[in-house]
């Protein structure tokens, strides 16, 4: 459905973001992209829908392309028009508004005439709003304002949503609940996802299909299942050691394990 | 009794059409963060232009209100493309220089095209007296009330119902987020400056009426100010508020104290305003989440 071929992105016309960054979203799919802080992750999320023109970056290099057609360096409406709607990362909603408007927002590019069901089928996805419709969203707590968040993406019926890490600052419980909503979306509506996250343990068990990303380029790909038994994820992004081992402290003074993927 | 609903009128007659120039002003303010030293000028072309329809083209009061609508939208929309779209992601305070250079530019195509002598308005509103509560009073001052009103009203439902309104407001207070639902941020400013543009011509119309039309007619838009900055620069309830407080407060001074204060009162309490309470009565404070 959406795939990235080699692609370079350049901020400032000077520094070198993505480096040959190749990515495949199938159909219906969660597919969970993971790295450390800086790796290129929202980088690499922008430059899908077309956010990165007002911070000055751009695609130099590769494609991008969405359903077969070429969508990099479009203007971000259109790339909502064709389907892909991005949940920022940090919430962003709109604090002067209330939740009711915040929702009417997201439906802008989305027919008027179903306005009201799709208010309704945001309500039966998180009833925690439908309390709060009237009021402003800056008051509301964290896994609300998400919550709005990724309701207000919903209003917009997105073949593609793209999640930037929507466990930000929240409590586990609420990441919990946010993500068995990410995954019924998934089921109910067949919309497809990319999940950004740094929660590497609960995207590997939302995802059907995962990356793992370094300094601006796909280091490790596969399923969970392939992933989660792979050393150097277990021990660098699950926290995990060989499972069965005794560890000896004397290990952990001597040798640290290095990423066998860099060389 | 008699003197303080008269003065009562004419303070909401003036305050009602502050209140249309600031919700240009505000509008401007709060999507794009520009401070809009033109909006003076606005006026003054939007009541060059209703006279040359009224009088050039001798067009009845309504078909030429709304061509002249039509025109402040032409400008609004002219004003995006040439001065503002230039200036993305320039720093603010180059754009406000640009509505300054801007408001010089609107005067003398205006002096060019229309002259610089006051002329007589054509009364498109009936203006014979009429009694209220033993106060005598110009129609036209109650019509410009009625008109000023009702535009407020419309553009508040416009701004809480329609999802264009909301999409303004939207991209008001987070522009890359609502770049991220698919609102143009270039469209949104466009339709900020039209609107602000209609309602100042609107403003301008009404006050010619009153007075006349001549070059004088962009001191109005130095009136905004104490307006803006009472109601809050970015509050649209704000500059309702604020216009009707300010249209009455000089009528007051003016009636009771003395002319000639009453063109100074206004910006004393804006001195005031800015001592005690700088971001206005209805202005957002940053809402924060502790």
């Amino acid at each position: 459905m959406l795939s990235l071929n080699n692609v370079e992105v350049i901020y400032n016309k000077v520094i070198l973001v993505l480096k040959g960054m190749s990515l495949q979203v199938p159909q219906g799919q969660i597919v969970g992209l993971l790295g450390a802080n800086g790796a290129g992750k929202t980088t690499t999320l922008k430059a899908i829908s077309g956010l990165l023109k007002p911070e000055d970056g751009e695609v130099t290099d590769g494609s991008i392309e969405f359903l077969g057609q070429p969508i990099h360096n479009h203007d971000p409406e259109d790339i909502v028009r064709m389907g892909i709607f991005q949940v920022m990362e940090g919430r962003r909603v709109f604090e002067h508004l209330t939740v009711e408007e915040n929702l009417i927002a997201g439906a802008y590019t989305h027919a008027s005439s179903s306005l009201h069901d799709d208010l309704e089928m945001v309500y039966t996805y998180f009833p925690r709003l439908k309390e709060r419709r009237k009021q402003t969203a800056g008051y509301l707590s964290g896994g609300e304002q998400q919550m709005l968040a990724i309701g207000r993406a919903l209003m917009a019926h997105p073949k593609l949503m793209l999640l930037d890490e929507p466990s930000l600052g929240l409590a586990p419980l609420l990441v919990r609940e946010i993500f068995d909503i990410v995954q019924r979306i998934n089921q109910e509506h067949g919309t497809t996802i990319l999940l950004v996250e740094q929660n590497a343990n609960l995207t590997l068990q939302v995802a059907d299909y995962a990356y793992i990303m370094e300094n601006g380029r796909i280091v490790l790909e596969g399923t969970p299942a392939e992933l989660k038994e792979n050393a150097d994820v277990r021990e660098f992004y699950l926290g995990l050691t060989e499972v069965g081992k005794r560890k000896s402290y004397r290990d952990v003074k001597h040798y640290k394990r290095r990423k066998r993927w860099l060389s | 009794m008699d003197l303080f609903i008269q003065l009562t009128l004419t303070g909401l007659t003036n305050g009602a059409i502050l209140a249309l120039a600031a919700l240009g002003f505000v509008l401007i303010y709060k999507s794009s963060d520009v401070i809009n030293f033109a909006q003076g000028e606005f006026l003054l072309i939007g009541a060059y232009v209703m006279f040359s329809m009224l009088v050039q083209f001798s067009l009845p009061w309504t078909i030429g209100l709304v061509l002249t609508l039509l025109v402040a939208v032409g400008i609004g929309v002219a004003v995006e493309r040439l001065v503002l779209r230039p200036l993305i992601g320039e720093p603010i305070i180059s754009v406000i220089m640009a509505t300054i250079g801007l408001s010089s530019l609107l005067r003398a195509i205006v002096s060019t095209i229309w002259g610089n002598q006051p002329r007589a308005f054509p009364a498109f509103i009936p203006s014979k007296p009429v009694h209220v509560l033993g106060a005598t009073v110009g129609a036209d001052r109650l019509w410009a009330i009625a008109i000023a009103g009702g535009m407020l009203f419309l553009f508040n439902l416009f701004f809480t119902r329609s999802k264009e309104g909301i999409a303004m407001r939207a991209v008001a207070d987070d522009q890359q987020a609502a770049m991220s639902m698919g609102i143009s941020v270039k469209r949104i400013f466009a339709w900020a400056w039209s609107i602000a543009a209609m309602t100042a011509a609107i403003g301008g119309a009404l006050v010619a009426n009153i007075v006349g039309v001549g070059p004088e007619l962009a001191g109005f838009g130095l009136r905004v100010f104490p307006v803006v900055i009472l109601g809050g620069l970015d509050s649209i309830p704000g500059a309702i508020v604020g216009g009707v407080i300010i249209g009455l407060l000089e009528a007051y001074v003016g009636g009771y104290i003395g002319m000639g204060l009453n063109q100074v009162i206004s910006f004393i309490v804006l001195i005031l305003i800015l001592m005690v309470r700088p971001y206005g009565l209805f202005g957002q404070e940053i809402i924060e989440r502790v």
